[in-house]
């Protein structure tokens, strides 16, 4: 059981650190926020639930944090992304869709 | 452990000067909350839970929104 | 055996806060620097959850709780800012 919680833990361990990479190496605001969002949110979940198993009586309270952070973390990336949207910081030059930028079009001919 | 400690030192440091050198308030204030998310994690190591608690209610909630609301009443940009 | 992995685990994540601190210095725009944040709130949260593995007390989980709590307020408090425009 204890190997098993530690191989869980090691998992979670590096989506975290890749997940901190991506948030240093990718070229804008919304790529940024994706590598920050998806696998920090796998790797905090590994992680919490691997420490409930390798200590079994703290398993409850562990997968109540571990529920909390995957029920806040996708408001908290949504919430800035729609800020950094309207506040005008604009997308890389590599990017090949902007369906918000299709939407307003369509509004304002319609 | 003195390794994580020692690091986690050294980037509180890094980002209170950071929180010194910007000219954007609005940056200043996420340095400031940085600051004080891991002055929690600092307190947490030398075994003060309760501090810490304390410290990241103080520090990361209800400062940044004091200085929100003062710099919307006034002006943003440092000159 | 598991004690010793676990401060392995500790200095990994700590560099990856370091990581996420040299955005936080890079950034050219706020919203940037938010994201950085928000990456090493979620971060610290596993961090504290390990840490209370590491010195076997059970009621250090209840910081890992209020932390992740008290982040998430803050940075919806800057969010809403962000939004509203200068």
């Amino acid at each position: 059981m204890d190997v098993f919680g530690v191989a869980i833990t090691g998992v979670g361990i590096i989506f975290l650190f890749l997940g901190n990479f991506g948030v240093l190496r990718l070229p804008d605001v919304y790529n940024r926020i994706q590598a920050g969002t998806k696998c920090t949110t796998l790797g905090a979940f590994l992680t919490i639930v691997g420490v409930g198993i390798m200590e079994p009586a703290w398993l409850w309270k562990a997968l109540l944090i571990a529920l909390f952070v995957l029920v806040t973390n996708p408001i908290s990336s949504h919430a800035i992304a729609r800020a950094s949207r309207k506040s005008g910081v604009s997308l890389c030059d590599r990017s090949v869709v902007d369906k918000t930028k299709d939407f307003e079009e369509f509004r304002e001919k319609t | 452990m003195i390794f994580v400690v020692s690091l986690l030192t050294l980037l509180m440091l890094s980002a209170a000067i950071a929180a010194l050198i910007f000219k954007d308030l609005m940056s200043a204030v996420i340095a400031s909350c940085m600051v004080s998310l891991i002055a929690a994690i600092l307190f947490y190591f030398l075994q003060a839970p309760d501090v810490a608690m304390a410290e990241a209610s103080i520090g990361a909630a209800l400062v940044t929104a004091v200085f929100i609301i003062a710099i919307r009443r006034t002006k943003r940009y440092e000159e | 055996m598991s004690q010793t992995i676990a401060v392995v685990f500790l200095a990994i994540m700590a560099i990856g806060i370091f990581l996420c601190l040299l955005r936080m210095l890079r950034g050219p725009t706020a919203p940037d620097r938010a994201v950085a944040v928000d990456t090493m709130t979620t971060t610290v949260v596993a961090l504290l959850v390990l840490l209370g593995f590491v010195f076997k007390r059970y009621v250090y989980l209840d910081v890992a709780l209020v932390y992740s709590l008290l982040a998430f307020v803050g940075l919806v408090a800057i969010a809403r800012f962000l939004e509203r425009g200068i």
